[in-house]
């Protein structure tokens, strides 16, 4: 606890890459939650001992696919009921993964935990510029209440310039299915 | 107006969908047109395609099972082949398996609860549910995949028939049939029972919150809007009430086990308090060689201990109630994932997470096998 400022956390983690499971890097981190107000998303600093894995050549063939797309890319439930994702939406997926990583960030306090449930919707808009940029409706799942958030998010992306939300909002609860 | 915003305001130039029931909307239009707002029409009759979408599911219906050897464990079932499949077993094992129906659901579903049983009368027995949270597929494809374990099992593996010399096992597999109805044909993250309450237009109670330990206590919530919403009073939910009423006629419970989804956890009283649970030391030491016997399968890690400090503070859990009764081994399981597929864990992974969760199991029934009381 520091004295009128909020609670600081100290924390050793591994993270492992999700889809090469033997690939880990040590990493620690410093989380303050800030005392008071709430809708300040909490500081986080973090030192990565070692290197993540390259994934430049995996990042230029999505790019590729997405940008020769004749029809803006159109998808909905992913996974689906069963668990399924499509290998062509694994990268959509992924890249919401990381996205909604950010609004969780900037949404979280010490009483929530929130994973990402389902995209519900995903459209990609057309842009002119080299970004790559996709409208998601997702659910967030909030374990402590367990309850099922609607959350709208765009997304911008670039394989040398990484991902960015450039817009987000909680949607109310009755969100299209 | 009772607008139903589809795609909420969230700034100027995006663009707000709008559900407009019927007597709403002359009103709107008149409103928006006096503003100069413009709009167009997404769809004329959102009811028409409701009814179409109803039409078409109920005109392809799946082909039920024929036998539990060909029967698919790999695969997430809906809920009338999760019946036929326990007649089938019944039919095909009828000396082990009966099946009991111990009350009905909200929308009138029966709850079925199977019984596999060596014989005697009224032996000490194990309990096991699943499905109680309905958006939790993991668990009742797990049920279906432990019933047909156990008639596979109950002669050639020593450790089971020993239970089964001694104990009967009752496994309730859909212990929410609405709410798991619901999840295939309406909402996949459905949580609750389907019950109406007046005073909100909300449905549903969580099951979970709806026994009579701690009732209305912190770790509940009294909006019936909310996913822990905890009932107008205890066991006011059917599908709760039946399994009290079965468990106190019975009368000789001595395991009883509740099966959830996700998270990865073993968990044991209390959730309504920290006061430790008098057994509290026992049933860490049945949880820590539960974890150790689930992970030596796939690697699969799982955390323990009582529910408030392992996962959050709850009252009117299942297991809270059980345990006060007399029923000293009350567990709750959280099966997998952590979180990045969460309730919607892929199909292939319902074997695996069943077998490693079996072996968990076996370690509690052993437990309460080689200690009665």
């Amino acid at each position: 606890d520091i004295d009128g400022v909020g609670r600081k956390y100290h924390l050793e983690l591994v993270l492992e890459d999700v889809l090469h499971k033997d690939s880990t890097v040590n990493c620690t981190a410093e989380v303050l939650y800030h005392l008071g107000n709430k809708n300040i998303a909490p500081d986080v600093q973090f030192t990565l001992e070692g290197e993540l894995r390259n994934t430049d050549e995996a990042d230029n063939i999505f790019y590729n696919r997405i940008k020769s797309l004749e029809k803006e890319l159109v998808a909905e439930n992913i996974p689906d009921s069963h668990g399924n994702v499509s290998p062509e939406m694994q990268p959509v997926h992924l890249l919401a993964w990381v996205a909604s990583g950010y609004v969780i960030w900037q949404n979280s306090t010490e009483n929530t935990k929130f994973q990402l449930a389902q995209i519900k919707r995903v459209k990609q808009v057309k842009r002119s510029d080299e970004y790559l940029e996709f409208d998601y409706m997702i659910l967030l799942h909030e374990m402590v209440s367990q309850e099922i958030i609607p959350w709208q998010m765009t997304v911008l992306w670039h394989p040398q310039h990484g991902v960015q939300v450039t817009q987000d909002s909680r949607q109310p609860k009755h969100a299209p299915e | 107006l009772q607008l139903d915003f589809w795609l909420a305001p969230r700034g100027l130039r995006h663009p707000v969908d709008i559900r407009v029931p019927f007597p709403s909307l002359q009103p709107l239009k008149a409103h928006l047109e006096a503003n100069g707002v413009s709009y167009s029409i997404m769809i004329e009759d959102v009811q028409a395609l409701v009814d179409h979408e109803q039409m078409e599911m109920l005109r392809s219906p799946r082909r039920l099972p024929l036998s539990t050897s060909t029967f698919n464990y790999d695969a997430y079932h809906n809920l009338d082949e999760i019946h036929a499949f326990m007649d089938l077993l019944v039919a095909e094992n009828p000396n082990l398996v009966s099946k009991l129906e111990i009350g009905r659901s909200t929308e009138n579903r029966p709850l079925y609860v199977l019984k596999f049983s060596k014989g005697g009368t009224n032996r000490p027995a194990i309990w096991i549910d699943t499905g109680i949270h309905s958006r939790e597929w993991v668990t009742q494809a797990s049920g279906v995949w432990f019933a047909k374990k156990i008639v596979l099992d109950h002669e050639n593996d020593e450790g089971l028939a020993s239970v089964l010399d001694k104990m009967d096992i009752f496994l309730e597999i859909v212990t929410n049939p609405d709410g798991f109805v619901f999840t295939q044909t309406q909402n996949r993250m459905w949580r609750k029972t389907r019950s109406k309450h007046s005073g909100s237009i909300c449905v549903g109670v969580d099951p979970n919150r709806n026994w009579d330990a701690g009732f209305g206590g912190p770790g509940a919530s009294r909006n019936p809007c909310s996913e822990t919403y905890h009932g107008p009073y205890a066991n006011s939910e059917p599908e709760v009430k039946a399994i009290v009423d079965f468990v106190k006629n019975h009368g000789n419970i001595k395991a009883f086990v509740s099966i959830h989804s996700y998270s990865q956890l073993l968990l044991y009283p209390y959730g309504y308090t920290s006061t430790p649970a008098p057994d509290h030391k026992e049933l860490h030491q049945i949880s820590e060689k539960a974890v150790a016997a689930l992970s030596s399968l796939y690697g699969t890690k799982y955390k323990y201990g009582s529910i408030i400090t392992a996962i959050y503070e709850a009252s009117g859990s299942t297991i809270d109630w059980t345990y006060d009764q007399g029923i000293k081994y009350s567990f709750t399981f959280e099966l997998r994932d952590t979180g990045r597929y969460g309730f919607l864990l892929p199909a292939k992974q319902i074997v695996p997470t069943a077998q490693e969760t079996w072996l968990a199991l076996k370690v509690i029934m052993l437990h309460a096998r080689d200690h009665p009381y």
